[in-house]
C-alpha cells in the first residue's frame, strides 16, 4: 500500500476518504514503527504490537525485530557475527552508538563506558534486585532473541552471546519477579 | 536385477486391515501412510512373472525366502507398503525389519515400537517441530529421548543405530546408551540439547564397536573435558568422527592419537579448535579420508605451515566433501586447490568474514561439485561463476551473511543469480536461497529452466516484499514453480503472496509434501485450497498469516493424512482449536502459550482469543505426559 500512494510526489493521503480524526494515521504509523515485535518464547520484557496493523497499515517491520525471521538458525547467527561492534541503544536518546565489546575485559568497564557515553548513572548491581540507585536499567538481547539484565552470567558468556544493547528507563522494565 | 511393479490389492478378506484399526498397529513413517483399503505399488525385485495373486503365490516359499526378498527393500514407504498386503505378509516383514524411522516421536510410544519391531537395529526418530530452530518453540517443549532408550534397554533391543532429530538427550540417556547395547555401532545428533561433554565420554568409554559419532548443529555443554581420551586404545574401528559443533578446546594428542589408529576413519569433522598445524598432522596420518571439515583458520598461514598443509592435503586424494572454516584467511583456503576437482561437496556457508572474490576464485575449480552451501557474500556474480562452472550442481544452499546490520549489503544475491544458477546448472534438483529481492519473471524463468525442482526454498529477507520491478505480489512466480516443477516434494515461499499463490499450490503441487509459509495470504481460502488440493501433504508450517478456524476445521480428516501442522500468530481462535480436539481425538492439539502463567488460566479464558503458537500431530497414543506448563494439550 505503500508503493501506491507516492505518485508523482503527491501525498495521495491528503485527498483519502477515510474514517478518522485527520492528522492521525500518521503518528500511528510512527507508533508501530518504534514498538519491535518481540515475540519470544521466554521473553523477559513484555512488548506488544498488533502485528496485522502492521501489515495493512505500514512498511513491515524490519527484519531484525521479528522473532525467528529470516529463518536461520541460532548457531549461523553465532558465527556471522565476528564483527564485536555492538549497537547500543538508551531509551530517550535520539542516537544509537555502537561499542567495541573486546575493548573491554570485564562488566565494570563496560558500565564505565556506557555512563561515559550516554552522560547517566548505572546504580548498584546486585544479583537479586538488580540494578538499583538509578533510573536506568541496562539490558541486552543475546543470541537466542532474548532480553536479558546486564550482568547476571559470566563476563565471558556475556561476551560471546551478547548481539545488542540498550539501556532501558526503569518506568519501562517489568518489576524484578 | 530387474524391478517389477506390481498392483497388489490390499487383502480384502482381512477384517483387521480396517483402517484405523490399522492405524493402530503402524509405526508412522516418514513418508505418508499409504491408505489401506487402497491398492498399493510394491516393488519386487523379480522379473515380473508373478503377476496375480504375488501374495498368494508367495506364500508357498518358505518364511525364510520372503524375508529375504523383503531384506532387498530398503525404503521405508515400500516397507509399510508391504507390511499392509496381507496379515501373513504384516507378521514376516515386521519380525524381519531392521531399521525404522519415526517422524514424531510423539506419534507412538517406545513400547508398540518394540512389540512390533522385536528384531530392530536402527531407529531414526524426531522431536521438535522445524521451527523450533528459529526460537519458535520453548526449550522445555518435549522430545526427550530418555524413555526410548530405556525402554529398548528393558526389551534387550539389539541397537545398533540410533539416530535423532530435534530432541532433548541427557547425558544419564547418552550413559544408558553407551551400556545397553553391547553391538551398538553408530550414534548421530542432529540438532539436539540437553548434553554434555560427559555424555559423549560415556559413548566413547562404553561402546566397543563404535563406527559413527555424528553431532551435527547441537547445542552441547562442553566441560571441556577429556571426553576424546575415553576412546580406548582398542577403539579401532570408527569410520565417522564428527564434533564440529563443539565449542570448547579439544585434546589434540589424544585426537591424534584416535585417528592415528582408525585406518577406517572416512569422514573427519574437526570443531574450530584445531588450529592449522594439528589439522595438518590429522590429515597427514588418515590421507584415506573422504569428507573433511576443518576448523576456524583466520591467521594467515606461515611459508613453512603453508607448505606442510599443502603437501598433506595433496596426498588426501580420496577427499571429495570439505566444510567447516567457520574463518577462513584466503591464504589457507588456496591450500586446498590441489583437491579442488575432486570435490563434490563444499560448505563454505559459516566463513563469515573472507571477501565473495575468494570463494569465487576457489569454487571455479570445483567442476564436480554436485553440493554446494555458500553465503551471499558471493554476489550475483559470483554466483554466474558457479553457473559456467559447476555443471554437475544438483543442491545449492545460500545463507545471509549479514543479519544484524540494516545497512544495505550490496553484495547480498538478487534474483540474478539465481536465474544465472538456473539457467548455468540444469541439474539444480534442491535450492534454499535468501535474497532480499526477486521478481515473477525471474521465478518463471527458473521454473522454465529447472523443471526438475524436488525442494524449492526460497526466503526473501523482508516479509511481505512484492516483485522489485512491478510491485505485485510473487503469486505467478511461484505459481509457475509449482507448475512446472511436477516431483516438488517441498516449498517454502516467502514475499508479498495473496490467496492467489495457493490456488496454485494446491492445483499443481500434486506431490508437495511440506509447506512453508510466513507472512502470506488474506483469507482462509489460501489455507482451504492448500489443504484441500496437496493429496500428499506431510507437514504444514504457518506462520503470521491470517488463517483461521474455518480453514482449520474445514477438513479434519485430513490431519490423518498428515505428520503435524504449525500454525503461529495466525487467526485461530482458542475455540477453534478446543473444537479440533474435540472432533478428532486421535489428534494431539497443543497451545504453546507464551509463558507459563497463562497456561493454568486458560481454561476460563475467551474462547475468541487468538492462540499464539498451534502445533498439531496425529498419534495413536493419545495425550503426552511431559508437556511443561507452557503447552496446554486440548
Amino acid at each position: 500500500m505503500a508503493y501506491e500512494e507516492i505518485i508523482n510526489g503527491l501525498n495521495l493521503k491528503d485527498t483519502e476518504l477515510r474514517l478518522g480524526l485527520p492528522g492521525t494515521e500518521e503518528e500511528e504509523q510512527q507508533q508501530l514503527q518504534e514498538v519491535s515485535c518481540v515475540r519470544s518464547n521466554k521473553r523477559q520484557f513484555h512488548e506488544t504490537t498488533d502485528e496485522h496493523n502492521l501489515k495493512e497499515e505500514s512498511s513491515p517491520p524490519a527484519k531484525t525485530q521479528i522473532v525467528g525471521w529470516p529463518p536461520v538458525r541460532s548457531n549461523r547467527k553465532n558465527n556471522n557475527k565476528n564483527v564485536s561492534y555492538m549497537k547500543v541503544s538508551m531509551d530517550g536518546a535520539p542516537y544509537l552508538r555502537k561499542i567495541d565489546l573486546k575493548m573491554y575485559k570485564n562488566y565494570s568497564e563496560l558500565l564505565k563506558a556506557l555512563e561515559n557515553m550516554f552522560k547517566f548513572t548505572i546504580g548498584e548491581y546486585s544479583e537479586r534486585e538488580g540494578y538499583k540507585g538509578s533510573g536506568f536499567v541496562p539490558t541486552y538481547e543475546d543470541k537466542d532473541g532474548d532480553w536479558m539484565l546486564v550482568g547476571d552470567v559470566p563476563w565471558d558468556m556475556f561476551s560471546s552471546s551478547c548481539q545488542k544493547l540498550r539501556i532501558m528507563k526503569r518506568s519501562e522494565a517489568p518489576p524484578a519477579s | 536385477m530387474g524391478w517389477a511393479f506390481y498392483n497388489v490389492p490390499c487383502s480384502d478378506t482381512n477384517t483387521s486391515l480396517h483402517p484405523f484399526s490399522l492405524a493402530k498397529g503402524l509405526v508412522t513413517s516418514g513418508r505418508n501412510t499409504c491408505t489401506p483399503y487402497h491398492s498399493s505399488t510394491v516393488k519386487i525385485p523379480f522379473v515380473a512373472i508373478l503377476r496375480t495373486n504375488l501374495h498368494q503365490e508367495m506364500n508357498y516359499f518358505p518364511d525364510e525366502v520372503i524375508e529375504h526378498i523383503f531384506d532387498s527393500i530398503a525404503s521405508h514407504r515400500d516397507r509399510n507398503s508391504i507390511s499392509l498386503v496381507s496379515k501373513s505378509w504384516h507378521k514376516i516383514e515386521r519380525c524381519c525389519r531392521r531399521r525404522v524411522f519415526i517422524g514424531n516421536c510423539y506419534a507412538i510410544s517406545p513400547e508398540r515400537l518394540i512389540g512390533r519391531f522385536p528384531c530392530l537395529k536402527s531407529l531414526t526418530l524426531k522431536g521438535k517441530p522445524h521451527f523450533a530452530d528459529f526460537n519458535l518453540v520453548p526449550h522445555e517443549w518435549g522430545g526427550f529421548v530418555h524413555p526410548w532408550i530405556d525402554a529398548l534397554a528393558r526389551a534387550r533391543v539389539g541397537l545398533e543405530e540410533l539416530r535423532l532429530k530435534r530432541m532433548v538427550v541427557s547425558d544419564e540417556s547418552l550413559e544408558l546408551l553407551s551400556r545397553s547395547f553391547a553391538n551398538f555401532k553408530s550414534l548421530v545428533l542432529v540438532s539436539c540439547e540437553g548434553f554434555t561433554t560427559d555424555g559423549l565420554a560415556s559413548i566413547a568409554a562404553n561402546c566397543r564397536h563404535l563406527r559413527e559419532l555424528d553431532l551435527q548443529e547441537n547445542e552441547i555443554d562442553d566441560h571441556r573435558g577429556q571426553w576424546l581420551n575415553c576412546f580406548p586404545d582398542s577403539c579401532t574401528t570408527l569410520t565417522s568422527l564428527n564434533f564440529a559443533c563443539l565449542k570448547g578446546e579439544t585434546n589434540l594428542s589424544a585426537l591424534e592419537r584416535l585417528v592415528a589408529r582408525s585406518p577406517s576413519l572416512k569422514s573427519l569433522k574437526v570443531n574450530r579448535a584445531v588450529p592449522l598445524d594439528a589439522l595438518t598432522r590429522l590429515m597427514s596420518c588418515a590421507p584415506q579420508l573422504v569428507d573433511l571439515g576443518v576448523g576456524s583458520y583466520e591467521n594467515e598461514p606461515d611459508t613453512e605451515s603453508f607448505a606442510k598443509l599443502l603437501a598433506a592435503i595433496k596426498k588426501c586424494t580420496s577427499l571429495r566433501s570439505l566444510s567447516g572454516f567457520s574463518e577462513v584467511a584466503p591464504l589457507c583456503l588456496t591450500a586446498f586447490y590441489p583437491i579442488c576437482q575432486n570435490l563434490t561437496y563444499l560448505n563454505l556457508s559459516y566463513a563469515a568474514e573472507i571477501h565473495g572474490n575468494h570463494l569465487v576464485k576457489f569454487i571455479q575449480f570445483c567442476k564436480r561439485l554436485q553440493r554446494l552451501w555458500i553465503l551471499d557474500s558471493i554476489g550475483d556474480k559470483g554466483l554466474e561463476v558457479v553457473a559456467s562452472a559447476c555443471k554437475e550442481l544438483q543442491e545449492l544452499r545460500v545463507f545471509p551473511s549479514d543479519l544484524h546490520d540494516e545497512e544495505d549489503n550490496n553484495a547480498a544475491v538478487t534474483e540474478v543469480g539465481l536465474v544465472a544458477i538456473s539457467a548455468g546448472c540444469r541439474k539444480l534438483h534442491s535450492i534454499l536461497y535468501f535474497c532480499k529481492q526477486m521478481t515473477n519473471a525471474a521465478l518463471i524463468t527458473v521454473a522454465k529452466n529447472c523443471p526438475n525442482f524436488i525442494r524449492f526454498r526460497l526466503c526473501i529477507l523482508e516479509p511481505n516484499k512484492p516483485d522489485h520491478v512491478t510491485s505485485q505480489s510473487l503469486d505467478e512466480g511461484f505459481g509457475a514453480v509449482v507448475q512446472a516443477c511436477k516431483g516438488l516434494r517441498r516449498l517454502s515461499v516467502s514475499g508479498l503472496l495473496t490467496d492467489k499463490v495457493f490456488l496454485y499450490i494446491g492445483m499443481y503441487a500434486e506431490q508437495l509434501e511440506m509447506l512453508s509459509i510466513a507472512f502470506a495470504g488474506d483469507t482462509d481460502k489460501g489455507m482451504l485450497y492448500v489443504l484441500n488440493g496437496c493429496k500428499k501433504l506431510r507437514k504444514l508450517e504457518i506462520r503470521d498469516s491470517p488463517f483461521g478456524n474455518a480453514a482449520l476445521l474445514a477438513d479434519v480428516d485430513k490431519y490423518e493424512t498428515m505428520r503435524s501442522l504449525w500454525m503461529s500468530s495466525c487467526d485461530v481462535t482458542l475455540g477453534g482449536c478446543k473444537r479440533l480436539a474435540r472432533d478428532a481425538p486421535w489428534l494431539n492439539v497443543e497451545i504453546i502459550n507464551e509463558n507459563e502463567d497463562n497456561g493454568m488460566e486458560r481454561n476460563e479464558e475467551d474462547e475468541r482469543e487468538k492462540v499464539d503458537r498451534l502445533y498439531l500431530y496425529r498419534t495413536v497414543v493419545g495425550t503426552r505426559n511431559d508437556a511443561p506448563s507452557c503447552v496446554t494439550i486440548l
